[in-house]
Order: structure tokens, then sequence, then C-alpha cells
């Protein structure tokens, strides 16, 4: 379960995050909706532990571990995996030290012994097959010279070897066309399990289509202003975002 | 009135003019040879040991960074040989060693080579005085004015001479070992020469052995003349000097036309380091890469300068430089690309990065083109930076602490030249010796 209570965030005295609260339950899928500029990236930033922001107050609560304060590999290693909206290209280190790199630090944090050379290649083989990642990507430097799309598949790879407990997809959507777009949907799909909560942020409703939420939030100027089921991303799509605009202009 | 001005000898200077005297009758070398001796011991006099004022060393001020002339290392003894043999025996190979133990060539340490190579001392060959190897030493194509080769060529006491048969395919790298007798600092002069005849195809690498270091004065000199469409490549690991040694490495190189020439070197030794390259595409459509990495720490200091002459058309070159420095570390990069009249259709493309780790440390980068003909592409750039935050964020949340995140980057920044080797087995040697550098790193 994840729980933001009442955070505040800015950055270079800018205020981003305005008491933002909100909860997402062991195996809901909780997506977030909102116009540009409304801090949505850095509500997943600072979750996941990027330093670049002050964080005022508030709570970020993962399975009731407060994650303010850890390191983001600690929060990784909690439990907390968040998918990019533009994975970094890491040229020199080969997909696979990489994802074995990742794997073994998680496991180390919780005191876990690293996991055998064969097993390791089945898990990245079977998860690989699901996303239709071809072996050769993964002997290549990690997503140096990757579609966007074969980017996002890397992440939702890395995502089901690390099986977190919580994941955060911020505008996964973005840059994908269609049939990556369904690709990687089915991925996330795949994981979802009845522990394992997910918080997708999205603009558009396109996503949700394929990652049907149970609850949708709708963010504007910094904190949740409405709340719904799957039904208001639909609305939205109609609606657009100029209501919730003109009312925090107001 | 005009003022007199007298130039002023350093202590260094006077002590090699006095070595050079002492030496030259003993060093080997037929009459003509020793006219090349005292002919290039006058060029370097007359100049001195290079300083800030001469433009090609003006970042590596060698006056003043090179207070005193150490004594030249004597022929190694038996007892040392055999010493020197007993360790071999321990050591791993990649390919059949050449070793040389003070600069001297010992051949009773040394693997045979396969069909179509041959070697001998240096000794012999300048003894022998065949004009075409010894023009070949000289890299009297080459037209170069500098102070340490001309140093080097007064004062060489030995090397090897490898000579590749035209059509010749050498399937291990063959490796040019370097042995020091003693840890007392010594001066050593070695100069080798690398003749690949037309369509061979070969590897060389030159490694250091010995876990002590090599301490006092180097000054190296490795020629190749390379055949027309000859495939070489060539590596070097600069890993054993240590603090205030001084290491002065010339490498000059000429590629005949189609041939194919590839060059890195690894430089993480202490004290002062310099390597420069006289590269000089001599036939048509050649294409010769270049590249290097130097990781830096302390006060050591590692000085890169390349000087690239394109004097036929259509050839293709690429350097690519990086350095890791940290502490109060100076790196060094200077590239000059002189691209003649002739040269047209000319592809030329340097690059240099380097990753400043401390803000004490310092990076000099100088590109110079001079370019004479009118239908070429030519590019450098060079770039000085830190990690960037980005990527160690998405390391980080990944679940590598920031540690292994950011030596998992530099590693990387390294490996990346280093994987290009084409070699498996070299490039396990170097990543060997990436990793032993970032991992002294990470305990200090």
């Amino acid at each position: 379960m994840l729980e933001v209570k009442n955070l505040n965030v800015s950055i270079g005295g800018r205020k981003i995050l305005n008491d933002f609260t909100l909860t997402v339950q062991d195996g809901e899928v909780a997506a977030i909706m909102g116009p540009n500029g409304t801090g949505k990236s850095t509500l997943s930033y600072v979750i996941a532990g990027r330093k670049d922001y002050t964080v005022e107050s508030g709570e970020v609560l993962l399975n009731g571990v407060e994650l303010l304060g850890l390191e983001p590999d600690v929060r990784a290693a909690k439990g907390l995996f968040l998918a990019f909206q533009y994975p970094l290209e890491i040229p020199g280190v080969a997909t696979m030290t990489f994802l074995k790199a990742a794997l073994n630090a998680q496991r180390k944090q919780r005191g876990e012994d690293e996991i055998s050379t064969p097993d390791f290649m089945k898990r990245v083989k079977e998860a690989g097959d699901r996303l239709g990642i071809k072996p050769d990507m993964l002997k290549r430097a990690l997503n140096v010279g990757f579609s966007g799309g074969e980017k996002k598949r890397m992440d939702i790879l890395q995502m089901a070897l690390l099986e977190p407990s919580f994941g955060i997809l911020d505008e996964t959507d973005s840059g994908l066309d269609i049939d990556a777009l369904k690709v990687v949907a089915e991925g996330v799909n795949s994981l979802r399990t009845p522990k394992r909560g997910f918080l997708v942020i999205t603009h558009y409703q396109r996503l949700l289509d394929y990652i049907v939420p149970d609850t949708v939030h709708v963010m504007a100027q910094g904190r949740i202003v409405r709340t719904g089921g799957k039904e208001l991303a639909l609305e939205l799509e109609q609606s657009g975002y100029r209501d919730y605009m003109a009312e925090e202009a107001a | 009135m005009t003022a007199q001005i007298i130039p002023t000898r350093t202590a260094a200077e006077t002590a090699l003019a006095e070595a050079f005297g002492a030496a030259k009758a003993t060093l080997p070398g037929c009459a003509e040879v020793a006219k090349l001796r005292e002919d290039a011991f006058g060029a370097f006099f007359e100049a001195g040991l290079p300083h800030r004022r001469v433009e090609a060393w003006h970042y590596t001020d060698l006056r003043a960074l090179m207070r005193d002339a150490l004594p030249v290392a004597p022929t190694p003894t038996a007892a040392a040989i055999e010493t020197l043999r007993a360790e071999l025996g321990k050591s791993a190979a990649v390919g059949p060693r050449l070793v040389l133990l003070d600069g001297v060539f010992v051949p009773e340490v040394s693997d045979s080579l396969p069909a179509g190579v041959t070697v001998r001392s240096l000794a012999a060959v300048l003894t022998e005085g065949r004009p075409d190897l010894v023009a070949l030493l000289a890299a009297q194509n080459h037209q170069i004015v500098d102070p340490i080769v001309s140093l080097n060529a007064a004062l060489m006491q030995d090397g090897v001479v490898l000579e590749v048969a035209p059509g010749t395919s050498v399937a291990e790298p063959i490796q040019l070992v370097y042995a020091t007798a003693s840890s007392v600092p010594l001066a050593r002069f070695f100069r080798s020469l690398v003749v690949v005849g037309a369509g061979a195809s070969v590897m060389i690498a030159e490694t250091c052995h010995g876990e002590g270091g090599r301490t006092g004065q180097t000054f190296g000199c490795l020629v190749f003349s390379v055949g027309d469409e000859a495939r070489v490549g060539h590596t070097a690991e600069v890993t054993d000097t240590v603090a205030g040694s001084v290491r002065l490495d010339s490498f000059i190189a000429e590629i005949g036309a189609k041939a194919k020439f590839d060059s890195f070197a690894l430089i993480t030794g202490g004290g002062l380091v310099r390597r420069q390259i006289f590269l000089r595409f001599a036939g048509e459509e050649a294409e010769g890469t270049l590249s290097g990495v130097s990781l830096l720490r302390g006060r050591e200091h590692a000085d890169t300068t390349l000087f690239v002459e394109h004097a036929a058309p259509g050839c293709i070159g690429r350097e690519t430089f990086r350095y890791i420095l940290d502490e109060e570390a100076t790196g060094v990069f200077q590239g000059k690309i002189r691209v003649a009249p002739v040269a047209q259709k000319t592809d030329g493309r340097m690059l240099s990065k380097a990753l400043l780790l401390a803000d004490t440390v310092a990076m000099n980068n100088k590109p110079e083109l001079e370019i004479f003909a009118d239908d070429v592409a030519c590019g450098h750039g060079a770039t000085c930076g830190g990690l960037n935050p980005d990527q160690l964020f998405y390391i980080q949340a990944r679940g590598l602490p920031q540690a292994d995140a950011e030596a998992l980057l530099l590693e990387a920044f390294a490996a990346e030249l280093v994987d290009e080797i084409g070699h498996d087995g070299l490039i396990d040697g170097f990543r060997a010796d990436v990793a032993a550098w970032l991992g002294s790193r990470a305990k200090a």
C-alpha cells in the first residue's frame, strides 16, 4: 500500500506539490491524469527519491515504511519501482550485466543471497519472451539505440525481474505507437496481483483502455482535485482539463 | 647595445649531455648510425628539454617537471634475467612474448614467433646498418621535430625489430613485454620497429611486467611501418609507472594504401606520462583509429598529443580519447591534424571526453586542424563534465547504491573504448586494469 500524506514539495522556491494526499491500496491500479505542469512527474520523482526537489512537509509510506529520507536504491529494495517516462541510455553497460547488478543489489539490501546465473538467465528469458524482447537486445548496451517502444519494454522487463510491491508508471504511453502501447500494457497487466499496486500517470485516456484502472484521480496545481472510477477518464477525454484549470485560476 | 642572450642549461640537460658523451662510443651502430645519433643529440641539445613556450609541450613543461636526469640503466645481468625468467613462467600470456628488460631485448626469455615473423635486436640491426631499416627507424618520412624523439634517437640502447612478411596472418597478439630489473631509479632509452608487409595482419600488444612499478625515467619509441592493405592492431598498457617517475613514449606509424591500423592505449600510471603519437597516412584509402583512456588521480599528469598527417587522398581517421580525472590530476589532450593539399576526400573525426570527479583536477584540450585540401570532412569535439545525474538516478532507482552506480558509469565510460580492441584476451586484461583502478578508488 502506498500512502502519500499532505506532501508539500518545491523546486527553486516554486511550489509544485501542494498538500498532496493519495492512498493506493494493495492490488489497486490508480491512475493520475492531469494537464502539463501540474506536478505529475515531480510526484513520481519525489516518491522514487530524486534529490532535486525540496520536500517541505508530508509523508510517503510504502507498506507502512517512510520512504522520505531514504536513498533511491533503498526505496527500490523496499519494493518501489519507477518506470521512467524516458528511460535513460547507459552506453558501455551491457543490459544483462545491468539487470543482474540491479537484481543482486536489491537482494543484498534485503539480506538475500545472490541469484544464480542459470536462474537469472531463465527469468530474463521468460520475461523477455512475454515482452517480445529479442536476445540480441539484451546483449547490447542498456537502451542504447533502442526505439521508444523498446526502451519502455525494457523498463517493464526490469519491473518483471525486480518484482516490486508497488510500481509507478510515469507517462509510459508517451512516445509509443498503438502496437507498442498494447505490448507494454499487456506486460503491466501480467504483473497485476492482489498484493501489487500501481500508480499510472498519464495525460491521455488511451493508455487506460489497456491498463484498466480501479480509480482515476485528476491532478491540478499540485494536488488531487477530483477522484472517480474508470469512467472519469472517459469524461476527461470528452471535456478536457479546462474546467479544472479554470477552477484553480478562480 | 643588444643584450646577449645565453641559453642556460638545466641540471638535467647537462647530465644528459654528459651521459651521451660517455655512452656514445659504446652505443650500438655502424658509422651512419653514429652520425645519426650525433645529429639527433645536437638537435635535442639545441632545443633543450621542451617547456611551456614550446607550443606542442605547452601543458607539459618538461623542463620544470624533470629537474634531473638519472643514470642510464646498465645492461641486465645474468642473475636479473634468471629472476625474470622465473617470474614470467608464472604469468599468463595472450600470445608470444618478446621481452625487454630495462629496454634491452632478452631473446632467452622470449617466445618463438610464428612462421613469417622474424625478430632481431635493435642493437644488431643498427650495427648491421641496413639502410632501409635505419631509414624506417629514424622515421625519416615523418619529418618529426621533437626534442624527445631526438633524445631517444641519440641514446637508444636496444629494442626489437620485428618484420612480418607480406601476406602473413598472425593469429595471436605478439606481446612486447617491458620489465625492469631493479627498483633503483634509472633512465632507459629504447626504440623498436615493426615492419608489416603488404596484405599481412598482426596485432602488437605493449604490456608491462612486474608489480613493483616502473620508477625512473623511460624514453620509449615504437615505430610502425604498415604496408599496403595490411591489417594492424596495436595496444599499449601504460599502467606500471609510479609517483615521481617520468615516462615519455613516442609512437610513430606510417600507413600504406588501403591498410587498416587501430591503436589503443590505457594509462593508469603515476607520475608524469606523455604519449606522443605521430600517425601518417601515406597511401590512399587507408583507415586509422587512435584511441585511449587515461585514469588519473593524486597529482598524476598524463598527456596524449597527436600529430596526424593525411598525405594521401581518401583516408579515414578516427581519434577518440577519454579521461577520468580525480583528486589533483592533470589531463592533457592535444590533437593536431594536418590534411595535405593532395589529401582530398579525407574523412577525419577527433573527440576528447573528460570526466572530472573533483574541483581540483585540470583538463587541457587543444585540437588543431590544418586543412590544405578543399574537399574534406573533418571535425573535432571536446567535452569536460561530471557524471550525468539523470543516469545516476536511473541506476540508483533500480537498486544500486550511489557508489556502485558511479563505478558502473565510470567503468562503462572507459570500457566502451576497451571493447573495440578486437581481441578478447586483451579486452579482458584492460578491463581488469580499469576495474583495479576503480577498485582502488572505491577503497580510498
